[in-house]
């Protein structure tokens, strides 16, 4: 594995399959022990670096590098120097002299958490960045596909070792602004998934053709053929232009209502990234459905993130790794 | 990147002898005869010590030892640390339920997050821990393991046991008791004692994952 998870393409298959199954060794051990913190992790310490607000991203990191007794220190852009203008050069400087093993960094630029390896000697791990990527997001959603439809083609109960081979996932929404997207890409495809993008012409991304995914206009066509649908939040706070007419006409060719969930295979599964817009992009009955993992994705963040940074801090002292 | 399953070797590793370790160059040792294997047969510088035939019988004795200590095996639960020390405790639970018609119950505890060596090396692959189903409270848990030798193992695994309950007494077979202890612990079932050099290793071959079984003493160096 890579020194530092910046993108879903750092990871080859054995790299995600061992983050797979670390994860559900982690979970196997939260749900027997009668204490909820393991000692792996004590004395490092780790620094949530937020420059973009996120509950749950956030919230889940804290929860993970705590369960794994590190030391959590929360640096958020709103109360900081940063707000009087501070670089984030000069930031990171000050991180690395209070001497953080692991760096988790949310900005909204892309490529800032590339830009951060060059000046940090602790870890870093990309929490989304920009329009990029969000590789922890694709890892906790490659997770809860293999536990929801793991079994789904033979080899039963035994999800250790297993990717995504043949299991199909439409990814549906707004493609061009989704970090989610462009890492659920890479990472699904690494995993053997097959993937089709469905958005609006205006929201599909330029050059989509050279993704290994394939790309598709019609929802309904697609949905009749998924195993996984993941409907992508609609970012109004990153769209500069109209992409779409009207929230009505959007929601009409693109959400996914209950009409529409009828439409998939029996055993499909719907996911949601968070944070829904609930009758936009996913109607309310469908998020609230036992089809729905919105819940199980984001109880799953924890434990994927805890084999995150157990993974990349392993061997954090001797600094060769 | 990391170690999908621990070397069956037991050598001294940078963060404590006694950790699975990879067969890195090593300096030669020192000298020194094994009078427990004489005319053992010898191949690729690895001498066997224990045959398939004398595990079997020290496996049998172990668990005589294990129902007369514990009076009949009233309340006893196996757990096994991976990788070998899991097809340990599931043969001395099979030769347990032989002897006496009491269940032994069987189980794996991984002790990867309880190390104290993380930070000196990189991560590995966790191992899985099953605990049966009626848990280990106020049970008389026996940890058994392939080799015995700093202690730092059996240490993480008494801190991973403490986190899955209060058992009424803990106690430790190994297969293998090297020496050279770090720590105040001592295994109460020991297959064999085997003088050793520090710098020397141990191999546990298993049949299960192994293909045979057979303890093998190697130099320092290969």
């Amino acid at each position: 594995m890579k020194r530092h998870l910046i993108s879903a393409g750092d990871l080859n298959r054995d790299d995600a399959v061992l983050i797979l199954d670390t994860a559900e060794e982690l979970a196997s051990v939260e749900g027997r022990a009668a204490i909820k913190k393991l000692p792996t992790l004590r004395g490092l310490t780790v620094v949530n670096l937020f420059y973009e607000d996120s509950t749950r991203t956030r919230t889940s990191f804290e929860a993970a590098a705590k369960r794994l007794s590190a030391d959590v220190i929360n640096f958020s852009a709103k109360g900081s120097s940063v707000a009087k203008g501070e670089s984030l050069k000069d930031t990171a400087l000050t991180l690395e002299a209070m001497g953080a093993d692991a760096v988790v960094i949310r900005h909204p630029a892309s490529g800032a958490p590339r830009r951060l390896t060059n000046w940090v000697s602790g870890r870093v791990v990309n929490a989304g960045d920009g329009t990029h990527e969000h590789p922890t997001q694709a890892l906790l959603d490659a997770f809860t596909i293999r536990q929801r439809l793991g079994g789904l083609r033979g080899s039963g109960a035994d999800r250790r070792g297993q990717a995504l081979d043949g299991i199909r996932v439409t990814i549906v929404g707004d493609v061009l602004h989704s970090r989610v997207a462009r890492s659920n890409v890479l990472l699904l495809s690494t995993l053997g998934a097959q993937v089709t993008l469905v958005a609006p012409p205006t929201l599909m991304p330029y050059a989509v053709e050279t993704w290994p995914c394939r790309a598709g206009y019609d929802l309904d066509a697609e949905l009749r053929k998924s195993d996984v649908v993941m409907m992508l939040r609609v970012q109004q706070e990153r769209m500069s232009a109209a992409f779409f007419p009207t929230v009505r006409e959007y929601r009409r060719r693109y959400g996914l209502d209950v009409g529409r969930m009828a439409l998939l295979p029996e055993h499909a599964i719907v996911m949601h990234p968070g944070p829904m817009n609930r009758g936009v992009e996913i109607a309310a009955e469908v998020a609230d459905s036992g089809r729905s993992t919105v819940v199980q994705q984001v109880a799953n963040g924890v434990t994927v993130r805890m084999a995150v940074l157990y993974l990349m801090l392993g061997g954090a002292a001797g600094g060769a790794a | 990147m990391c170690a999908m399953r621990p070397e069956p070797v037991h050598e001294p590793g940078p963060g404590g002898p006694g950790d699975p370790g990879t067969l890195a160059s090593q300096p030669p040792r020192q000298g020194g005869s094994h009078p427990d294997a004489p005319g053992r047969p010898e191949y690729q510088g690895w001498k066997a010590v224990l045959t398939a035939e004398e595990i079997r019988r020290a496996l049998t004795r172990i668990a005589h030892e294990i129902l007369e200590r514990t009076h009949g095996g009233e309340g006893i639960v196996l757990l096994g640390i991976p990788t070998r020390g899991v097809y340990l405790a599931r043969r001395l639970g099979a030769r347990i339920g032989e002897f006496e018609d009491v269940p032994a119950p069987v189980g794996s505890l991984d002790v990867t997050l309880h190390r104290d060596d993380l930070r000196l090396r990189p991560a590995r692959a966790l191992q899985r821990t099953q605990v049966p189903p009626d848990g280990v409270d106020g049970k008389t848990v026996v940890l058994v393991d392939d080799v015995l030798f700093s202690g730092r193992t059996i240490r993480a695994a008494l801190d991973a046991l403490n986190d899955l309950g209060r058992p009424r007494a803990v106690q430790l077979a190994v297969l293998v008791d090297r020496g050279h202890r770090e720590l105040p612990i001592r295994a109460d079932y020991v297959g064999k004692n085997l003088p050793t050099a520090y710098r020397e290793k141990v191999r546990v071959q298993l049949a299960e994952i192994d293909g045979a079984d057979s303890v093998l003493l190697g130099e320092g160096d290969r």
